[in-house]
């Protein structure tokens, strides 16, 4: 079972659902949480994980020896991403745009392209109250993020449940997170910008067909868009999380709310146990 | 000598298209013999800048007229020794009116905002 947590935009209550819901489950079966929102994690204020390994995440870039270039353009026509130009007597290669694909060197008739491996990220691999936690750290002036939650991904375990923690957005880094996931629960607030965020996670829940589960953080500002929105498409609002002094408080002191307020531990619970089993098991629900 | 012009449709007359990576058109004028010809641009979803730097040195360009140039795309034309003007405003014909009366001035770095990834 894999669950991912998304929503549109960051800031809207992701990670306190994510590390509830992981904290609320694990006693009764075995948990893992993959914070995958390399370029802000967060999850570890509220989970306190205790690292024991890191893995560095590397791309591999195209270097030309210009000696036995011949300018031929190959390596340009071939790459998808045109991460590679050929211009007259020169040869560029784009390095925030390559993706370390490995085409160009394969393309090269005459063996000019080799490659040298460039430090995306890493991963840290630990434990967190008891379960394995890991999480991804994209290197500051990275741009590409999905190698690293590709990464992450390769270290689910089928046997337990999958918590992933997902970059806040609509992008590639985001549809990783959300791809192959059971059920994806999408974090909004009921506001106008809230319900312009959820349509776009909901599009991108919904182009890699995983079922969708709606969950509104600070229930009672705002307005009813959110809640006519689901209500015309079809989708569930599985929780809410009402808008609260305490429930902030706790959460600016890095406090789960699981800990502090014990019938959120039930509400979480009962949201994986009904609901969301109901959501993921039918398959191609809307 | 050639120069290029973003354009976006094939004519004198047409709008300049301000984007450089994601214009329209290239329109290829040679401003000994005055003649024009155009090309059509067919960006991908990456690296739409290096590309168009591709095409426009690709044509023999020594000077290209836009709106805005970014940081890849300058880049490549840097590399390939083509002039960079940018803010170009109006027709195509006015532009190059402009250019020959010399009111551009080149473009030292980017202009427009890069689109990575
Ligand atoms: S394919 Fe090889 S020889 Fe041809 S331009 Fe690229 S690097 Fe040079
Ligand atoms: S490795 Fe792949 S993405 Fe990078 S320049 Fe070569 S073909 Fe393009």
């Amino acid at each position: 079972m894999r669950i991912t947590i998304a929503s549109g935009k960051g800031g809207t209550g992701k990670t306190t659902v994510a590390t509830n819901l992981g904290l609320a489950l694990a006693d009764d079966r075995p948990v893992q949480f993959l914070d995958c929102d390399v370029e802000e994690p967060n999850a570890h204020i509220f989970l306190k994980p205790r690292i024991e390994r890191t893995k560095s995440v590397e791309k591999l870039l195209p270097r030309v020896d210009e000696a036995k270039c011949t300018y031929c353009g190959e390596c340009a026509k071939a790459c998808e991403f045109n991460a590679i130009a050929v211009i007259g007597k020169k040869v560029i290669v784009y390095d925030e745009l390559c993706h370390g694909c490995g085409l160009c060197r394969m393309v090269c008739p005459v063996g000019a392209i080799s490659e040298v491996p460039h430090e995306l990220g890493v991963i840290e691999y630990g434990v967190a109250r008891g379960f394995p936690f890991s999480r991804g750290l994209l290197n500051l002036g990275e741009a590409m993020a999905t190698p690293l939650i590709h990464e992450l991904k390769q270290g689910i375990d089928p046997d337990s449940l999958a918590i992933l923690d997902a970059p806040p957005g609509t992008g590639c880094p985001t549809i990783a997170a959300i791809q192959g996931a059971d059920l994806a629960l999408l974090v909004t607030e009921p506001t106008p910008f809230g319900l312009h965020d959820l349509r776009a996670a909901v599009g991108v829940a919904r182009s890699v067909g995983v079922p969708i589960g709606v969950i509104i953080n600070r229930d009672g500002i705002g307005d009813d868009m959110v809640e006519r929105y689901c209500a015309d498409e079809g989708i569930p609002i599985v929780m809410r999380i009402p808008f609260d002094r305490e429930i902030a408080r706790l959460y600016s002191q890095g406090i789960p709310l699981v800990d502090a307020l014990p019938e959120w531990r039930d509400r979480f619970r009962a949201l994986y146990d009904t609901t969301t089993m109901k959501l993921a098991r039918e398959d191609g629900v809307k | 000598m050639k120069i290029c012009i973003t354009a976006k449709g094939t004519g004198l007359n047409d709008p300049i298209d301000p984007h450089f990576g994601r214009a329209a058109y290239f329109l290829f004028y040679d401003t000994e013999t005055e003649a024009l010809d155009a090309v059509a641009n067919s960006p991908g979803a990456h690296g739409a800048g290096v590309q168009a730097a591709q095409i426009v040195a690709g044509n023999g360009a020594k000077a290209v007229i836009t709106g805005s140039v970014g940081p890849n795309a300058h880049r490549g034309l840097a590399a390939a020794g083509v002039e960079i003007y940018i803010g170009a405003q109006g027709t195509v014909a006015d532009a190059i009116a402009d250019y020959k009366a010399g009111k551009f001035s080149r473009a030292a770095g980017p202009s427009g905002k890069g689109h990575g990834g």
